[in-house]
C-alpha cells in the first residue's frame, strides 16, 4: 500500500498530513536535515528548495467548458557540491528518512560527476539571508469563486461567438501558487511566495483556404504576471471581445502583406517576444559558455563583445530587473533560487552591450565577484538554471499617435504568431496575427500574414523611436523552455511599440 | 514507491525501480474506494509514477547531473453530469480526499455538460513489453564513464563535446468505477552529442526503451566526423533546393502534422485536412500508419480514459483516409473511438501518437550519388509553423549542413532558414530511406525514413 494511511514505508505517520501554514517549521527542518546529511555524506556546499506548487486551470471552447482541473506539488530538491563536481536529487517524500536518502543520493551523484570533471567548480561568494517575501496580490485568484471565473470566460465566449465567420472560439484562465522554502550551506534561510495570474481569448475563423486567427491581449494564453485576480479583471474581456471576433473574420478579405524592405512599427506585445528571442536568450551566460550547446544552443555573444558590442541605436537601454520594482512580471522576486537577492544589470546601456545574466558558478568568469542572480527553477524536482529575469527596453517619449503620424510609408504589426532564431540568436523570422500599413501618417488598411525578419544586431540598430512609459506593458512569457530535462519558465518583458527602419518584411509568405 | 521501499533509490545512485502492477492496481482501488460516500456518480483515477536520471555534459564535462523520482495521483470525478480533474503528489489519505473533494468542487461550479459519457468499462489490451532492465540498472557511475569516454575523444580530435546521457523507467496507470484497469511501464535511454569543430558544429542521437541498441562512442566518432567536415561553411544564394533530409530533420518536420489528423481539430476546422480527406494531397509514396505496438515505437497501449489503442492507416499512397477518435468525438461522428483520447476534460479530444512512415529502400548514400545539386540536411532547429491550413513551416538548419554536388558531399555551407510548406514538401519526395526510430529536440520520437526531397525553400541564410 502507497502511504494511503498517512504513513511511510516504515510505518511512521506522515508528518505532512494536514499540512497547512503551521507546517512551516517543518519545511525547515527537512531542509536543514537534508543539509546536514549532504555535509556527512561529503558536500563542500549544498541547497535545498522545498516548494509547494498549486495550479488551476480553466479553458473553455466554443460555449463550453474545456479543461477544468486543479493540481498541487509538494517535494524538495537538493543541489550538492562533492569533489568538486554538482549532484542534484529530488524526491516526494517529506520525512526525514525520505530527505536522507535524497541528499545521500544528491552526494553520490556529484561524486559519480566528479569522475569526467575538468576542473572543480568555483562560486562567487554571496551572503547568507534570513527573509521571507510575498508578491503583491490584491484578491487571491483561488478564493475566487469557480463559478464567477467560469462564467466571465463564458461570457467572453459567446460575445466572440455572435460574430459571423468566426467558426473556433476559446478562453483560458491559469492561476498558480508557489511557496518555496530555500535553504543554503552558507545559512540563508528564505521564504517566498509567488501568486501568478494569467488569461486570454481568441477567435478563429476558416473560410475557403485560409485559417485567420486574433487573440487578446496575447497569443499563446494571453498575459500573464505577478498578480491576482485583479489582473483579469483589468483586462476588460467582455469589452474587447466582439472587436477581436470581428478582426479575425475580417482578415480573410483583408490584403496580402507585401515583401519589402521598409519601415515596422512592433506593438509591444511583439516586441516583447522579439526582445525575449534576440536579447534574452543570447545575454544567458551559461549559453555563452557552451553549457547549453546541446540543446537550446549558444550565443553569438561571446566575452570579446561584453563592453565592445554595439548592440542597438543609441535610444536602446534593455536592463534585466527582477526586482519587485520593476514591475509584477513573471521575471519577479526578492531572491533567485540560489539565495541571491533580485537586481536589476544594465543589458544594453545606450546601445552598447553592458551585460549577462550570470550565477555564482559562472560570474568569476566575466570578471564579476557576484552572481547578478538570475538562478530559477521550475519545480522542487529541476535544477536551478540561468534565466531571464524581466528583461525589458525601457520606454522613451514617443505617443503611438505621433509615432504613427511621423511615418510616411510603414506598417504596423501586433500578436505574435509564429517566432523562430537560429541556435546563436543572429538570424529569425517573426509572423503576427495582423498588419496595417501605414501611409502619409495614417494608420489605413488591414493586412494579413504579416512576417518581418532580420539579424539581431543589424535590427536593433534600426530602431529609431520608442512609445512612452503611458503605452509601456510588462509582458509575461509564461512558456519558455530551456534545460535538460525541460524546464518551463515565465519570464517579463517591458516594452512599448517600438519603430525600426530597412526591415525584410513579408518574408514569411514569399515565394511560396 | 512501495510500501516495501522501492521509492527511493539508494545512495550510491543505483535505481530504487517502480511499484508493482499489484501494488498500481491497489493504490487506484483504494482511491476509488474514498470517492465512495461523496457525490461522485462515477470516478476515474490516473497514477503517474518516474524514476528517471540524467548526466549533461559541456566542454568536455560532466556539469548537471541529477536525479528525479515522484508520483502522482490524478482524480477525475463525474457528478450530476459534470466532470473535472484533480491531481496531487501527496498520498495520504486527506490529500488524496482532498483531491477528490478539488475533483467535485470544481465539476460543480460548472453547467452541465450534454454530450458527457460515463465512463468505459472493461477493456482487453494487447500486451506489449517495452521494459528492459539493462536499462533500469545503469547508474550515474555508467553515464560519467560513457560520457568520459566521449569527451576524450572531442579532446583528442581538438573539438568539444556537449551533451546528455539520460537512463530512467516510468509507469502509468489507469482505474476507474466501472471496472476498468490498465496499466503500461517503460524503460527508456538517450544519449545525445553536439561536438564543436571552432566555429563548426554537428550532432547525433539516439534513443530507445534498450540502451544497448545504441553506442555512445559511435555516437559520438560520428558527429566529431561530421562537425570535422561542417567546418568553412561557403555561404549559398537562398532558394530552392533539392534536399537529402536525415530522419531526425524529417521527424521534427513531420512531427508538426500529428495533430491536424484528431477528428477534434478537423471539426474545429483548424486542421490542414479540413475539406481535404479522402482526396489527393501528398505524393503517392506517402503513407503514414499511427501503430502504438511496432516495435520501434515507446508509449502506452491505452490513451487517456483506458481505451486500446488501435492501428490507424492515416494516409494511403498520399490520400488522408483516417482520423483518430476519442470516445467523444466518436460518438459525434458516429464513429468507432480509435484509442488516442488525452486525459478529461480537455478542448483537443485526440491525436496520434505514434507515428510510423513508410519507408523506402534507398541508402542516405544512394540519395546523395543520385543528386546533382543539393544540400545534405543533419537537423532542423526552432520550426514554428507560420500558415496553418498550407501547413508552411518556418525553422532553421542546424549543426552540419552540406552541399551535394554531382553525387558527392563537396562541403559545408551556412545555416539556412526555410519556409516550406509540408503538404508541398510531401508531394516532392523523390526518395525513401528505410524508417527508422528517429529522435530530434522538436517532436517526440517517431518511425520516419530519411527523405530526398526536391524544390525546398530556404529564405535566407545566417552568419555561421
Amino acid at each position: 500500500m502507497l502511504f494511503l494511511k498517512g504513513h511511510d514505508e516504515r510505518g511512521v505517520p506522515l508528518l505532512i498530513v494536514g499540512w497547512s501554514g503551521g507546517s512551516r517549521n517543518l519545511m525547515w527542518d527537512l531542509a536543514a536535515h537534508s543539509l546536514d546529511v549532504a555535509r556527512l555524506r561529503g558536500a563542500s556546499c549544498a541547497d535545498v528548495r522545498v516548494m509547494h506548487l498549486r495550479q488551476r486551470d480553466l479553458t473553455t471552447k466554443n460555449g463550453e467548458v474545456g479543461t477544468l482541473a486543479q493540481s498541487e506539488s509538494i517535494g524538495l530538491g537538493i543541489r550538492v557540491l562533492a569533489n568538486g563536481a554538482w549532484g542534484f536529487a529530488s524526491t516526494d517524500i517529506l520525512t526525514r528518512d525520505g530527505v536522507s536518502r535524497c541528499a545521500a543520493q544528491a552526494v553520490a551523484i556529484a561524486k559519480a560527476s566528479a569522475l569526467a570533471k575538468r576542473g572543480d567548480v568555483v562560486m562567487a561568494p554571496e551572503e547568507a539571508y534570513v527573509d521571507s517575501w510575498q508578491s503583491p496580490c490584491q484578491k487571491d485568484p483561488f478564493e475566487i469563486p469557480l463559478e464567477t471565473q467560469l462564467a466571465l470566460l463564458l461570457a467572453a465566449d459567446a460575445e466572440m461567438r455572435r460574430i459571423k465567420g468566426v467558426t473556433l472560439t476559446e478562453t483560458d484562465m491559469q492561476f498558480r501558487k508557489i511557496d518555496s522554502w530555500f535553504a543554503s550551506s552558507i545559512g540563508s534561510r528564505i521564504h517566498q511566495r509567488k501568486v501568478i495570474s494569467g488569461c486570454g481569448m481568441a477567435a478563429t475563423s476558416f473560410q475557403g483556404q485560409e485559417i485567420q486567427k486574433r487573440s487578446y491581449p496575447n497569443s499563446f494564453g494571453g498575459q500573464h504576471a505577478l498578480q491576482g485576480y485583479e489582473l483579469i479583471e483589468s483586462l476588460e474581456l467582455l469589452k474587447h471581445a466582439p472587436a477581436l471576433a470581428e478582426e479575425a473574420a475580417a482578415l480573410h478579405s483583408a490584403a496580402q502583406c507585401p515583401a519589402k524592405t521598409g519601415t515596422l512599427i512592433l506593438g509591444g506585445s511583439q516586441l516583447g517576444l522579439q526582445i525575449h528571442e534576440s536579447i534574452g536568450h543570447p545575454i544567458e551566460l551559461d549559453r555563452v559558455l557552451g553549457q547549453e550547446a546541446n540543446f537550446a544552443g549558444t550565443s553569438f555573444l561571446t566575452l570579446d563583445q561584453l563592453n565592445n558590442l554595439r548592440y542597438g541605436s543609441n535610444i536602446v537601454n534593455v536592463v534585466a530587473d527582477a526586482r519587485p520594482e520593476h514591475g509584477r512580471g513573471l521575471g519577479s522576486f526578492a531572491y533567485d533560487d540560489e539565495g541571491v537577492p533580485a537586481q536589476c544589470t544594465d543589458i544594453i546601456k545606450e546601445g552598447q552591450f553592458r551585460g549577462y545574466l550570470s550565477n555564482r558558478e559562472t560570474a568569476h568568469l566575466i570578471g564579476l565577484n557576484r552572481s547578478s542572480g538570475t538562478m530559477r527553477t521550475e519545480s522542487w524536482n529541476r535544477l536551478p538554471i540561468i534565466r531571464m529575469t524581466n528583461v525589458s527596453l525601457l520606454p522613451s517619449t514617443w505617443s503611438l499617435d505621433d509615432l504613427i503620424a511621423d511615418t510616411d510609408d510603414g506598417m504596423l504589426m501586433d500578436t505574435n504568431r509564429s517566432w523562430s532564431i537560429d541556435d546563436r540568436r543572429y538570424q529569425f523570422q517573426f509572423s503576427t496575427e495582423i498588419g496595417w500599413e501605414i501611409k502619409g501618417g495614417k494608420k489605413t488598411r488591414m493586412l494579413k500574414n504579416p512576417s518581418y525578419s532580420g539579424i539581431t544586431t543589424e535590427f536593433w540598430n534600426s530602431c529609431d523611436a520608442i512609445c512612452s512609459r503611458e503605452h509601456w506593458t510588462l509582458w509575461g512569457t509564461p512558456n519558455c523552455g530551456k534545460g535538460q530535462p525541460m524546464q518551463t519558465m515565465g519570464t517579463g518583458h517591458g516594452a512599448a511599440p517600438s519603430r525600426f527602419r530597412n526591415v525584410r518584411i513579408g518574408t514569411a509568405f514569399s515565394n511560396q | 514507491m512501495t510500501a516495501k521501499r522501492k521509492r527511493q533509490g539508494g545512495a550510491t545512485g543505483a535505481s530504487g525501480g517502480l511499484s508493482s502492477k499489484r501494488e498500481l492496481r491497489e493504490l487506484i482501488e483504494t482511491v476509488l474506494s474514498l470517492t465512495k460516500g461523496t457525490d461522485a456518480d462515477e470516478a476515474e483515477i490516473h497514477i503517474e509514477e518516474v524514476d528517471d536520471w540524467l548526466t549533461r555534459f559541456a566542454n568536455n564535462a560532466v556539469h548537471q547531473n541529477v536525479a528525479e523520482r515522484g508520483v502522482t495521483v490524478s482524480v477525475r470525478t463525474i457528478a450530476d453530469g459534470r466532470t473535472a480533474r484533480a491531481t496531487t503528489n501527496r498520498l495520504d489519505q486527506d490529500s488524496l480526499r482532498g483531491a477528490i473533494e478539488a475533483s467535485l468542487s470544481l465539476a460543480h461550479s460548472q453547467p452541465k455538460d450534454p454530450y458527457l459519457l460515463p465512463v468505459p468499462g472493461k477493456q482487453k489490451y494487447r500486451a506489449v513489453n517495452r521494459f528492459v532492465n539493462s536499462t533500469a540498472r545503469i547508474t550515474p557511475e555508467n553515464r560519467a564513464r560513457a560520457v568520459k569516454r566521449a569527451s576524450d575523444l572531442a579532446i583528442r580530435n581538438g573539438q568539444v563535446a556537449a551533451g546528455i546521457f539520460s537512463t530512467g523507467q516510468s509507469q502509468t496507470g489507469i482505474g476507474n468505477s466501472r471496472g476498468l484497469f490498465a496499466a503500461y511501464r517503460e524503460t527508456h535511454a538517450e544519449f545525445s552529442i553536439t561536438m564543436t569543430d571552432g566555429s563548426a558544429t554537428s550532432w547525433a542521437k539516439a534513443n530507445s526503451a534498450d540502451v544497448r541498441t545504441f553506442d555512445p562512442q559511435s555516437l559520438a566518432q560520428l558527429a566529431s566526423d561530421k562537425a570535422r567536415r561542417a567546418v568553412d561553411p561557403q555561404e549559398l544564394e537562398p532558394g530552392r533546393y533539392t534536399v537529402i533530409l536525415e530522419p531526425a530533420a524529417v521527424l521534427d518536420l513531420v512531427g508538426f502534422l500529428f495533430y491536424d489528423f484528431a477528428a477534434t481539430a478537423v471539426a474545429d476546422k483548424r486542421s490542414c485536412l479540413n475539406d481535404r480527406m479522402g482526396k489527393p494531397l501528398f505524393g503517392k509514396n506517402i503513407s503514414i500508419l499511427d501503430d502504438a505496438y511496432h516495435p520501434l515505437q515507446l508509449g502506452a497501449n491505452f490513451d487517456g480514459e483506458g481505451i486500446p489503442r488501435r492501428r490507424v492507416q492515416l494516409v494511403q499512397a498520399g490520400v488522408p483516409r483516417r482520423l483518430v477518435y476519442s470516445r467523444r468525438s466518436a460518438k459525434a461522428a458516429r464513429k468507432s473511438p480509435t484509442g488516442h483520447g488525452f486525459a478529461l476534460p480537455n478542448e483537443y479530444g485526440e491525436a496520434p501518437m505514434n507515428l510510423v512512415f513508410s519507408g523506402g529502400n534507398a541508402s542516405l548514400d544512394e540519395m546523395i550519388r543520385s543528386t546533382d545539386r543539393g544540400l545534405l540536411v543533419t537537423r532542423l532547429w526552432y520550426i514554428r509553423e507560420v500558415d496553418p491550413y498550407e501547413k508552411v513551416m518556418t525553422g532553421m538548419t542546424r549543426d552540419g549542413l552540406y552541399r551535394v554536388e554531382k553525387g558527392k558531399v563537396t562541403s559545408a555551407v551556412r545555416n539556412f532558414r526555410f519556409n516550406q510548406s509540408l503538404i508541398e514538401m510531401l508531394r516532392n519526395v523523390e526518395m525513401l530511406g528505410p524508417a527508422v526510430r528517429a529522435t530530434g529536440e522538436e517532436a517526440f520520437e517517431m518511425v520516419v525514413p530519411a527523405m530526398k526531397v526536391r524544390d525546398f525553400h530556404f529564405s535566407e541564410v545566417t552568419k555561421f
